[in-house]
């Protein structure tokens, strides 16, 4: 059994250490506020000599990705970080490292984009990202952003996946605070990932491959699209499979949705992130009065666990979600349009809320979450559902 | 190994390969590209001092060279680019339209 040790660290720190455990071939990076610790730090292990990984210092993200994809089309195991401007310009990359089914893993510290500019938390960028073809996980804290990064080296490079993995961790809260994580010894974390053996890799001299064909009008695009769907489905076991095995060795379950305080629940509220701490403590404070109050937290995005969504709240009376980025034009924000689609096939229509909430790290107070709550119990009680997306807390006229 | 596609238009998602890696190397060769070409380089051999700067520059390996000689234009691959001509220091090279007959050698 592997030995445990117990940190205080920043979710930065322990994303760098899970890295440098999963032992990269490559990494290519460039430093953006608030992702900059964990490349910084994974620098320094490697000019301490305490990983060795090829690390490719870049001139933006565009090349970073880039780099990224070369290294890992050639046969590597690839990891790299980034942030809000950064990710969006590695755009046009995210593509198509998905496309040429790289499994490249990168850690996402979550952060407003310009303008106007911000540095602080929202989930803006990664959204931006959403149908890139990632499997796609968030992480409340330090140590969920931890045991994430391992798991993600196994379900990207796993057979029936070969997609790439991002674990996103939120700006500031979850990258620069410091929390009790607990890690694990070198050589357990080392032999759960195992080695990455590619299938076909451009320095595999003996079996030249191409990668990055041509596939125009006439040719099989349709078709390469159709297997990365079926890809990211066969993510939906392999997330679970993978987790269940990870749970073993570092005692903490994991489930794509999970809940707290759902047994006798009359609504809930559905959030990712860093929110969720604060969500529960409100819960556990309102179902300490008597309220039948639940929080259902989403761990992984990206296969949307529709399914596991729709049954965590099945029956209940109202259900609010706390979106931290916008869709301007649509319904409400993406994880709103997630879970009223996911409740689309429900027997019973439930009300369902939006809230933006925290844009630019505008601060979440647990006042903006109980008012959120209230306003679930009005509409269980017979109230009207307010009309959304409701912006909680932006300073409006009363 | 040579790369059967024989049987690609029946093919479905599941045959083709992962990532659309080709698990050939080289079969470029195999794609004509010079339907794309609007002008054909034409070599005069009298002009032409046989330094090979064209066939250093050619981007498609398209400048046929045999015994330290350029013989002729591999014109299923020439896209008609035209750097041939251009950096020909004699201009032993000119392009011409296609669809025009050749020039007559002078």
């Amino acid at each position: 059994m592997p030995e445990h040790k117990t940190l205080a660290a920043t979710g930065n720190t322990v994303v760098a250490e899970a890295m440098r455990q999963c032992k990269p071939d490559v990494m290519a990076a460039y430093p953006i506020t608030p992702q900059t610790t964990i490349v910084e730090e994974y620098a320094a292990m490697v000019a301490k000599g305490r990983v060795h990984t090829e690390y490719v210092t870049v001139e933006s993200e565009h090349s970073a990705m880039s780099a990224c994809i070369g290294a890992s089309a050639a046969g590597a195991r690839v990891m790299t970080a980034t942030s809000s401007q950064g990710l969006a310009l590695m755009w046009e990359e995210l593509h198509i490292a998905a496309g040429m089914r790289l499994p490249i893993v990168m850690a996402n510290a979550n952060r407003a984009l310009s303008a106007p500019i911000n540095i602080h938390c929202d989930h803006s960028d990664i959204m931006g990202a959403r149908d890139a073809g990632w499997v796609t996980y968030f992480a409340e804290t330090a140590q969920e952003a931890y045991d994430n990064t391992i798991m993600a080296c196994r379900v990207a490079e796993h057979p029936d996946v070969m997609l790439p993995v991002m674990t996103t961790l939120d700006g500031f809260i979850t990258t620069h605070s410091i929390d009790r994580v607990s890690v694990m010894d070198d050589e357990s974390v080392s032999g759960f990932v195992g080695q990455y053996v590619p299938k076909t890799a451009l320095l595999d001299l003996e079996n030249p491959v191409m990668h990055g064909a041509f596939s125009g009008l006439g040719g099989p695009y349709f078709e390469f699209k159709k297997q990365q769907r079926i890809a990211m489905e066969n993510a939906r076991k392999v997330v679970k499979d993978v987790a269940e095995e990870y749970a073993k060795l570092s005692g903490r379950p994991f489930d794509v949705v999970e809940t707290w305080g759902m047994e006798d629940a009359e609504t809930a509220i559905v959030v990712m992130g860093s929110t969720a701490g604060n969500t529960r403590h409100v819960a556990r404070d309102l179902r300490a009065k008597g309220e039948r109050m639940g929080l259902v937290k989403i761990r992984v995005w990206r296969p949307f666990p529709h399914v596991e969504l729709a049954a965590a709240l099945k029956g209940l009376k109202a259900v609010a979600v706390l979106d931290r980025a916008e869709s301007f034009g649509a319904e409400g924000g993406p994880l709103f349009l997630e879970t009223r689609s996911a409740l689309y096939d429900a027997a019973e229509r439930i009300p369902v809320v939006d809230y933006i909430y925290g844009l630019g790290g505008s601060d979440v107070k647990l006042e903006l979450i109980e008012r959120a709550y209230k306003d679930l119990s009005d509409i269980a009680a017979g109230g009207a559902a307010p009309a959304g997306p409701v912006y909680l807390g932006a300073r409006e006229e009363a | 190994m040579k790369w059967d596609i024989s049987e690609m238009g029946s093919w479905t998602y599941k045959q083709f390969p992962q990532g659309a890696v080709i698990p050939e190397a080289g079969n470029s060769n195999d794609y004509i590209t010079g339907g794309w070409r609007s002008e054909r380089p034409w070599r005069n051999d009298e002009k032409c001092t046989q330094c090979l700067l064209c066939w250093i520059v050619c981007p498609d390996s398209s400048v046929r060279v045999a015994d330290e000689k350029v013989t002729t234009f591999d014109l299923d691959h020439c896209k008609g680019c035209g750097i041939c001509a251009q950096v020909c220091p004699t201009d032993a090279i000119d392009m011409v339209p296609e669809g025009c007959d050749l020039p007559e050698v002078k």
